[in-house]
């Protein structure tokens, strides 16, 4: 019957990668420079200064919830900006006719935004590595929810980039529900020095696990207990990956 | 049964719009054979091509590729499968080569660089083969479409119009290239507005119109049985036949020719080839031509007939 298109979907997965290489200046060298400048502005203008609870400096805190943050956008960035190009330049037309199947194409987009998110969090804590320094590491923690992280992020992005008919419409999603997302995730505070209500919606903010545990595995504390959320993050990926899949297979908004 | 390399049986499809593009096709494609798809604008040729490209989901019927279900077995098909989609847009990053390799990987096969290079040249990309896609003309995009179709070797070429905007030399550099390949063996099926290039180039013709398909014969059997002759008369400029002219030799099918100088009086059995009626009529409203000849239909006088609308 019809067999797996193994090469087809590597392929689709170093175009992916392609795409974002011949655009090094927005995807790799940006991020390296808003590193640099977190570097300036919350090194040297807070001092060391430290998180009110934890007896750990402010800037520590904040580089590894930078990089995440960093990561989630940019594994949204990579999916919705090809799927919206493809869409509004009628080239998604040749992904449709390729002998590839769902899972396939879902596979090789999902791999490619994890892939940008860690070459962009590896230049940005390359850069800022040298300035500061972790209580702990914990490698497997750090990967594991870098790669859910990027997997969700990339995930939404393609299915972000499959409803929108314009680009109109993915900036909406970036502007209005990622970005604020991202932002209110607890990368700037911890959810202990927020008031009652701020601390719940901070607590429902699907994001604010994602980076809680990222940070964890730098600085061994955090808000949340990692074993304890490890699952929802592997649940929520795997929902995400699903969701993809059964968007693509239907062909909702590709085919008429 | 045996042979076909396409098999359309009962397409239908039905937009959300509620437009109706196709009404239960059919259609019979022979393996190696050079098939022409023809029809008007809106007759539901393209909606037919993006079913099969997997682009438009039908609402009802059955295709075959060489005997596989195509909705079934979508990626068997699609590998044996190139299409040549009316659109001609290009991923914006890459450049003419780059775009080929991928389509070969994408489809399964590791780029053939030697077939790769044949195609440029053949196509006449060879020298744009390294700019971004961005800086080819319409011309070259179209035939960069082509490239990107035959990259994977496919067995069942469709082209949707792919010499619309290419100029006469290469249409022709095109058609031989096509020719070419359907002596390997390779079936083409392709829509065009060139009638008189599908007729010399297609050994079988099916014409749709509105959806249906009203004509599915060997080139030769139509043009033999569908075709007629027609009575050809030439006014003068000062004589032209105007609107109450054609009103009052409806009977015989009047066509406006050659900036409506010329008239042709189709009998109305197509086949015969007696006009004393249609003479008549003609010089009893219009009085003698400068000039009458009975002519033979070509495909495009056939077509033109067929997708007439007052008679479909």
């Amino acid at each position: 019957m019809s067999q797996a298109n193994l090469y087809g979907a590597r392929t689709l997965f170093m175009r992916e990668v392609r795409r974002f290489l011949k655009v090094k200046m927005q995807t790799i060298v940006a991020p390296a420079l808003t590193a640099l400048l977190y570097l300036v502005v919350f090194r040297y203008a807070m001092g060391n200064r430290q998180v009110p609870g934890l007896a750990i400096e402010y800037f520590t805190f904040l580089v590894p919830g930078l990089a995440m943050m960093s990561m989630l956008q940019n594994a949204f960035a990579n999916t919705s900006s090809s799927i919206v190009t493809s869409k509004v330049m009628n080239v998604h037309i040749y992904l449709l006719m390729a002998p590839l199947s769902a899972a396939e194409v879902v596979a090789a987009f999902l791999a490619a935004a994890v892939v940008r998110s860690l070459v962009v969090a590896t230049v940005f804590l390359g850069v800022l590595l040298p300035f500061v320094h972790f209580p702990a590491f914990h490698p497997l923690l750090v990967l594991y929810y870098g790669f859910c992280g990027s997997v969700i992020m990339g995930a939404l992005g393609l299915v972000g980039g499959i409803w929108s008919r314009k680009f109109d419409d993915i900036a909406l999603i970036s502007n209005f529900v990622i970005l604020p997302l991202t932002f209110l995730s607890g990368v700037f505070y911890t959810s202990g020095q927020l008031p009652t209500f701020w601390r719940h919606l901070n607590e429902a903010n699907p994001f604010f696990y994602l980076i809680d545990g990222f940070r964890f595995g730098f600085l061994g504390l955090g808000d949340t207990d990692p074993m304890h959320t490890v699952w929802v993050v592997g649940l929520t990926s795997l929902g995400c990956i699903l969701l993809c899949w059964q968007v693509w297979r239907t062909g909702w908004r590709l085919k008429e | 049964m045996a042979n076909l390399a396409l098999q359309v049986e009962g397409l239908a499809k039905v937009y959300d719009n509620g437009k109706t593009a196709l009404h239960g096709v059919d259609l019979e494609v022979p393996a190696g054979s050079f098939y022409a798809l023809l029809g008007p604008n809106g007759a539901g040729k393209s909606t037919l091509i993006n079913i099969l490209a997997d682009i438009v989901r039908p609402t009802a019927g059955r295709a075959q590729l060489l005997g596989h279900d195509v909705f079934a077995e979508r990626s068997w098909c699609k590998r044996r499968m190139g299409i040549v989609p009316q659109e001609a847009a290009f991923d914006p990053f890459f450049t003419p080569r780059e775009v080929l390799r991928l389509t070969s990987g994408m489809y399964g096969k590791r780029p053939d660089d030697a077939w790769i290079d044949e195609l440029l040249v053949r196509l006449e990309l060879a020298e744009h083969a390294g700019k971004n896609t961005r800086q080819l003309s319409g011309g070259m995009r179209r035939r960069l479409l082509v490239a990107q179709a035959l990259v994977h070797r496919p067995q069942l070429v469709v082209l949707d119009e792919p010499t619309a905007g290419v100029d006469v030399e290469l249409r022709q550099r095109l058609w031989a290239f096509m020719r070419e390949l359907n002596g390997q063996g390779t079936t083409i099926l392709l829509t065009t507005h060139y009638l008189e290039e599908a007729e010399e180039l297609c050994d079988r013709v099916a014409i749709i119109h509105r959806g249906r398909v009203i004509a599915d014969k060997p080139m030769r059997a139509l043009m033999h049985e569908v075709a007629g002759s027609y009575l050809w008369l030439r006014y003068g400029a000062e004589r032209r036949p105007n609107a109450e002219d054609m009103a009052a030799l409806e009977a015989f099918q009047p066509r406006l020719m050659d900036d409506g100088i010329c008239l042709t009086l189709q009998h109305p059995d197509a086949t015969s080839t007696t006009f004393h009626a249609a003479y008549s009529a003609a010089v009893e409203r219009l009085g003698a031509p400068l000039d009458a000849c009975v002519r033979q239909e070509d495909l495009e006088d056939v077509f033109l007939r067929l997708t007439r609308d007052d008679k479909s």
